[in-house]
């Protein structure tokens, strides 16, 4: 664990993403076969799944350290991360270990045979082997959560400067269905890209919001109009007889949505589709509340099948035949696309996004303000002859997404947040008046500065009322303006509806609490929009 | 009836023996200042009594006032109570208050540390009844290494960056902290060049006869090419600001106890972060308290209601003190 561990601290002490990079390249030049590719599996999300609950390493920390497990909780929140905290309050190992990164691992994918009393004993041990750096990866690794400022990108970067290979042949020979024990590091990332995985997909091309109005584009004409659909990004693969289904954050879904594989029964081989799969109600999108029940179950029942189907609206075609077309301008793999989906039926379960035709850039931006009435967030701008490119680019893809909704409302709760916001409250309840009580609707954490998080810290500290374990009570004195994409009934949430991504748009200072909205006004919002 | 010998008001702790506050935060007839840091030595007060070893550097932040001092150990008496001051170990100059009444005695610490840092006057145990202890550090997650450790560290970083030519930047509370690290540091390695802010404070403590190594005073005419591979000591507010942007290709470091956690460290953008406190760590805060002998413990300054609970679970009579942001953690990322 010690060249992980140093490579970590290489990592961590710099804000400048060439010496990271450079410190993984050195990395993954040096380091054993085995130690490298836990490195990628990891920095790629691959985690081994979590061998120990939270509460059960918090109650051995605290058996360990000799405390109190309420006061290994009260400083949790103020550390701002788990394995942190369990670090920091451990006593000094008694030893040390020269075991590797993947001699740790390979124990951890040991836990789920073991009995709780066995995984306990391995984990005092580790913790009595390892020093402050290597135990606080050790927890990340067990509590199964490992985002440690390494993006998939600059990951993908070194390996590529690593091995001398192209960065986007290295993205896409990353992707897919392996795991360290299924793979090697000469087939992933040495060997020549020979792989025949026939789930492999291709590393999504992500699309920027654009700042201001389309104008700056140029051309109208040289630009295709969609919808910006709310739903969830997918690629379908048809190849060697099967299907799947691969989510943006590289899940594979194909079991979560049986009623794609309908798609099979009239395509041909050899197809790869980007689109966004949305709940259909036979013409339209239904709201995203509807698809979000399906989301996260891995089994569905037929109930749901029934309550909230979904189809896949496809609007880029990447292979056919077996031919990667994604170098090809984007309105030949347009017309490929509408060709093969054109005559398909309603029950195939994939259909075409369909492009808007515009003349101008002022009658698009009529179009797009009927968005809410599609069901739809806005509109999506693509260059006519762009390639398919891999990952987050500017220039080719831009978001043009509706202004949100917006209310104003009193912050009521406030929380201590994680990570880098660590001893900051930054995690905040709003409410909004119904008479002269405020009910709560919506919690939000981002789009202020550190600054304003900063004052609104201090402010917390000296207008607590009341406190609930993390959670403070305040003075329900401070307005925001919470601006979100929709809304939806909820019987869940005691205000009767929830929010789709809410966040602070502004503080204002300059409003008093008395003149925040009201509950009436949400409900409003709700008949018009929900 | 039984009056305590010190009580927490709204504008601080305060005798009503002897008619007197320590660290007052709003004017007073007559305080009693622990030590220079502004949350303790405020502006407006009708007279001040301090050490004669931090009297120096609150005339020079405070300007004009009627200052009274005592040497650390020699007693005063006010009214019906008994004064001294006794060695925090927190900065040059630094004290606890003893306050001795009718045979009670009772100790405000101020802000201290236990172990000795080699410029300031070593912390130095009071016996007490009663002891009213700062706990900013007051959780089992803050620990500190050796001071020789960090400084070892702090030289470590510098000659690398000196090798590659750049200049380091470290971060450092003005009065204390800058002048601890000061005399941690490797004058063998390169220049040591300071903020003004750092500076006027060092002037005001070498003249009282604290060893401090050469430094360059950073005056808006200052050439940084013409000091290569230097340690540059600025208070942490400077770091973001356009005084720091003349030293290009700078890494920037903090020296503070908040540098424990990652995600402060984090959000300061620092490239380094270097643990190194002027507060007691979790140990030191025990260690203090049991040698006092105090059965009777307040809590301010920190995470007062946890550190307090703490205590209560460990059989002192523990309370926590209000301040003026009503008994709540007060952080000062900067100073700490």
């Amino acid at each position: 664990m010690k060249a992980f561990a140093a490579l970590f601290s290489a990592i961590d002490q710099s804000t400048r993403t060439t010496v990271k990079t450079a410190a993984l390249a050195e990395y993954f030049r040096t380091a054993p076969d085995d130690d490298r590719l836990w490195t990628v599996a990891l920095f790629s999300g691959r985690r081994p799944k979590r061998a120990v609950t939270t509460t059960q390493l918090r109650e051995w920390a605290s058996e360990r350290a000799g405390l109190p497990l309420w006061l290994v909780e009260e400083s949790y929140p103020i550390v701002g991360d788990l394995a942190e905290t369990i670090a920091l309050v451990l006593p000094p190992p008694g030893d040390t270990s020269d075991r590797s990164l993947s001699d740790w691992l390979g124990d951890l994918l040991t836990y789920p045979a073991l009995d709780i009393a066995a995984r306990k004993a391995r984990t005092l041990d580790a913790w009595d082997r390892l020093d402050a750096t290597e135990r606080f990866l050790f927890n990340k690794l067990i509590t199964g959560g490992f985002r440690i400022g390494v993006s998939r990108k600059l990951m993908t970067r070194a390996l590529a400067q690593a091995t001398g290979q192209d960065e986007a042949a290295m993205a896409l020979r990353l992707m897919g269905d392996w795991t360290p024990q299924t793979t090697t590091w000469q087939r992933l990332v040495a060997a020549p890209d020979a792989e025949e995985d026939d789930s492999r997909p291709y590393p999504f091309y992500l699309a920027y919001q654009i700042d201001g109005a389309p104008e700056t584009l140029g051309p109208p004409g040289d630009w295709l109009a969609e919808w910006k659909w709310d739903g969830i990004r997918g690629q379908m693969i048809l190849r060697g007889g099967a299907h799947h289904v691969w989510s943006r954050g590289e899940e594979l879904m194909t079991d979560r949505f049986p009623e794609l594989a309908r798609a099979r029964d009239f395509l041909p081989e050899g197809l790869v589709f980007d689109g966004e799969i949305v709940a259909w109600d036979g013409a339209q999108p239904l709201p995203f509340n509807t698809l979000q029940q399906r989301i996260g179950r891995k089994t569905v029942s037929k109930k749901l099948l029934r309550d909230a189907p979904v189809v896949m609206l496809a609007y880029d075609l990447l292979e056919e035949n077996g031919t990667d077309l994604r170098d090809r301008p984007l309105e030949q793999r347009r017309d490929r696309l509408d060709a093969l989906l054109a005559e398909l039926p309603d029950d195939a379960n994939i259909r075409a996004s369909p492009l808007i035709p515009f003349e101008t850039w002022n009658a698009l931006a009529q179009t797009r303000s009927t968005a809410r009435d599609r069901r739809a967030e806005g509109l999506m701008l693509k260059r006519r002859d762009a390639p398919y490119l891999a990952g987050r680019k500017k220039g080719d893809w831009w978001k043009w997404k509706l202004d949100p909704l917006t209310v104003d409302a009193v912050m009521i709760y406030a929380q201590q947040g994680h990570g880098r916001r660590a001893n900051l409250f930054t995690d905040f309840t709003f409410a909004v008046w119904n008479g002269n009580e405020l009910v709560p609707f919506t919690k939000a954490y981002s789009g202020l500065t550190d600054a304003e998080f900063n004052k609104i810290t201090a402010w917390v500290r000296r207008n607590t009322l009341q406190r609930f374990g993390p959670v403070r009570q305040v003075t329900p004195e401070l307005v925001f303006e919470i601006a979100f994409e929709g809304i939806q009934p909820s019987s869940r949430h005691k205000s009767g509806l929830s929010l789709r991504f809410p966040r602070m748009a502004r503080w204002r200072h300059d409003k008093p609490a008395q003149e925040a909205n009201t509950l009436d006004d949400l409900h409003e919002m709700l008949a018009l929009y929900g | 009836m039984n009056t305590p010998v010190l009580s927490f008001t709204d504008k601080g702790i305060y005798c009503p023996a002897g008619d007197f506050h320590i660290d007052p935060w709003r004017p007073v007839a007559r305080a009693l200042i622990t030590h220079g840091h502004a949350d303790h030595s405020r502006w407006g007060h009708d007279s001040y009594l301090s050490t004669d070893a931090a009297a120096p550097v609150i005339r020079h932040r405070l300007g004009d006032i009627s200052i009274d001092t005592l040497r650390y150990g020699e007693q005063r008496r006010i009214g019906g109570a008994t004064v001294s001051f006794h060695p925090a170990g927190h900065i040059p100059g630094s004290a606890q208050i003893r306050v001795e009444v009718a045979g009670e005695v009772w100790v405000a610490s101020g802000d201290y540390k236990v172990s000795p840092d080699g410029l300031c006057e070593a912390f130095e145990p009071v016996k007490c009844h009663a002891f009213i202890t700062e706990c900013t550090f007051g959780l089992p997650v803050f620990k500190w290494a050796p001071q020789a450790t960090v400084a070892a560290d702090i030289n470590a970083w510098w000659s690398a960056c000196a090798a590659e030519g750049r200049p380091c930047l470290l971060g450092a509370y003005s009065l204390g902290k800058a002048q601890r690290v000061l005399a941690l540091l490797n004058p063998a390695i390169g220049p040591i060049l300071t903020h003004g802010a750092v500076e006027n404070t060092n002037e005001v403590l070498r003249a009282q006869g604290y060893a401090l190594p050469d430094t360059v005073r950073v005056t808006p005419d200052l050439d940084p090419k013409q000091h290569p591979g230097a340690m540059v000591i600025a208070p942490p507010s400077a770091l973001g600001a356009t005084w720091a942007r003349r030293f290009r290709g700078a890494q920037v470091a903090m020296a503070s106890g908040w540098m424990r956690l990652r995600g402060v460290r984090r959000r300061r953008g620092a490239d380094r972060g270097f643990v190194l406190s002027d507060h007691a760590d979790w140990d030191e805060l025990h260690q203090a308290i049991r040698e006092t002998g105090a059965e009777k413990v307040f809590a301010t300054h920190g995470y007062t209601d946890i550190f307090a609970r703490w205590l209560g679970s460990r059989g002192y009579d523990a309370r926590i003190v209000p301040t003026e942001f009503g008994g709540d953690e007060d952080i000062a990322e900067d100073t700490a």
